[in-house]
């Protein structure tokens, strides 16, 4: 079977834009959580967010200029900038540009997004109800389309194979890493560019998913200590925006052209609850499916997992992830690390899984795992270490990337270090 | 140059993102100014708000330059 890397990564997140910048700050124990300013707050339940890092002066800004041309930027919700400048960093760490017919062709995309155009469209709908259907712009649907994150960013390299995207909430990033790791293996390209992105942190987006009692509302004085995966105060997920690619590239190819492998993707699990639009089923069956499947498509043992990123959102679903883990790892519990990244980052639902992947891949690679910010009062006892406020060093072989979503869909990845 | 033209040019700048000394009279919108059909859409929908007139699919069809939206515009206008 044909086996398929990582070699590059591109993160734009709130920790900064760059994966340097971002994975630094995380194993420094930063929080990239911080109150909104950029726009009316007062009247919203949550009026915090991870939102990129925008001061210019700052070390990983965000600037968007960087990454497409003004003219272009009216035209399109974040998101899509965000996947673009994600997807360039990939490229550019990976060193893949690919000039003849052959490897354009044998290079694909697949980047989605949990939710895609937000603000785009409430502007469309005053625009619509003021001004009527006339003056609706013809940039209005592409420039809010899911998929057109790959669309860009084939238009962009000329990436001329499968172009695909994914909208599986906050599993998307996870999911779109396993299906293009699929194409790799059948054949259908030799390098797949994929991952998430996610631009929900306005006015709609905080009011939409308040609405569902999803969002922290209790420390909008103290952003920092908002996310608090597995704490007994912790009170809701913290919204975050960015995005999260990769490119992944089939074993003997990355090694031809000397490529620099991050870690293999060696397993993929996929499942549904089939309980609730919102709520994780309470056994947390279709969480243990899921990490089981990934597990055996990489004929990996329990008692061979080092690391698991968790899903870890701050809400009460933290509790029914680790009984899940627990009941699937048994007595390997003692030896096996999970912590919650969005304890930094904040949840960037559509790219989380892809940027969480990245960081497992990074704790292959440094040998240490990110810490769980906040976790001052475990609402219950594990013998898995959380890896509570301090990141630590330990040996990564094998890591676990958990993402679940709205509507019951579960993944899970299982990434291996590639001794060369 | 009209205040119509000077108007139309500030849109053409503004929307395709292009320098001053390329938008004259006679610069094409898709063969000198670098605009796509989806752009000449919105073009012609930023002339409709700005002068206050409505500009038919079909007529839309022949404003194909700079000047071409001038004339038309003066012409609606008078």
């Amino acid at each position: 079977m044909r086996r398929v890397v990582i070699t590059g990564t591109g993160l734009v997140t709130p920790m900064g834009c760059g994966t340097d910048i971002s994975w630094s700050r995380l194993i420094g124990g930063e929080s990239g959580i911080r109150r909104i300013t950029n726009f009316e707050v007062d009247d919203l339940a949550a009026q915090i967010a991870g939102q990129l890092p925008r001061d210019p002066s700052a070390e990983g800004a965000y600037n968007p200029d960087d990454w497409m041309e003004p003219k272009e930027q009216r035209k399109v919700d974040p998101y899509i900038i965000y996947g673009v400048a994600a997807a360039e960093l990939a490229l550019r760490d990976a060193g893949w540009q690919p000039q003849t017919d052959a490897d354009q062709i044998a290079t694909g995309v697949l980047i989605g997004s949990g939710v895609g155009g937000l603000e785009g469209i409430v502007e469309a709908g005053y625009t619509l109800r003021d001004k009527g259907a006339r003056r609706i712009s013809p940039f209005f649907i592409p420039g809010r389309l899911i998929n057109l994150i790959s669309g860009h960013v084939s238009i962009r390299h000329k990436l001329r194979g499968p172009n695909h995207s994914v909208v599986t909430a906050c599993s998307t990033g996870a999911h779109a890493i396993g299906d293009a790791a699929r194409l790799i293996i059948w054949g259908d390209a030799d390098v797949m560019v994929a991952g998430g992105a996610e631009s929900p942190v306005s006015r709609i987006g905080l009011a939409g998913f308040a609405a569902c009692k999803a969002l922290s509302t209790s420390y909008n004085d103290r952003p920092g200590q908002a996310s608090r995966p597995y704490d007994r105060d912790r009170d809701g997920f913290v919204m975050g925006e960015g995005a999260g690619v990769v490119v992944l590239e089939e074993l003997e190819h990355a090694r031809a052209r000397g490529a620099t492998i991050l870690a293999e993707v060696v397993g993929y699990g996929l499942s549904g609850d089939a309980f609730h639009i919102t709520a994780p089923a309470e056994d947390g069956d279709g969480a243990y499916r899921c990490m089981q499947m990934a597990l055996n498509r990489a004929g990996v043992g329990v008692d061979e997992i080092d690391y698991i990123n968790a899903h870890g959102t701050s809400t009460m679903a933290d509790t029914i992830e680790l009984a899940a883990v627990e009941r699937l790892v048994g007595d390997a519990a003692s030896k096996i690390s999970m912590s919650s990244t969005k304890s930094a980052t904040g949840h960037l639902l559509g790219a989380a899984g892809a940027i969480e992947a990245i960081f497992a891949a990074l704790a292959i690679r440094d040998n240490v795992v990110p810490p769980t910010l906040n976790l001052d009062n475990p609402e219950v006892e594990t013998p898995i270490d959380l890896v509570p406020k301090v990141a630590r060093k330990r040996q990564v072989d094998i890591a676990v990337s958990n993402s679940f979503g709205f509507g019951g869909t579960n993944a899970s990845l299982v990434l291996r270090r590639v001794d060369l | 140059m009209s205040d119509i033209a000077d108007r139309v040019k500030k849109i053409v700048i503004e929307h395709l993102g292009v320098e001053e000394e390329k938008v004259t009279e006679s610069a094409s919108f898709i063969d000198d100014l670098g605009a796509d059909s989806l752009d000449t859409v919105e073009l012609v929908m930023a002339f409709e708000e700005e002068f206050g007139i409505e500009i038919p699919d079909d007529a839309a069809d022949t404003i194909l330059t700079v000047g071409d939206a001038v004339k038309f515009i003066e012409k609606a206008q008078a």
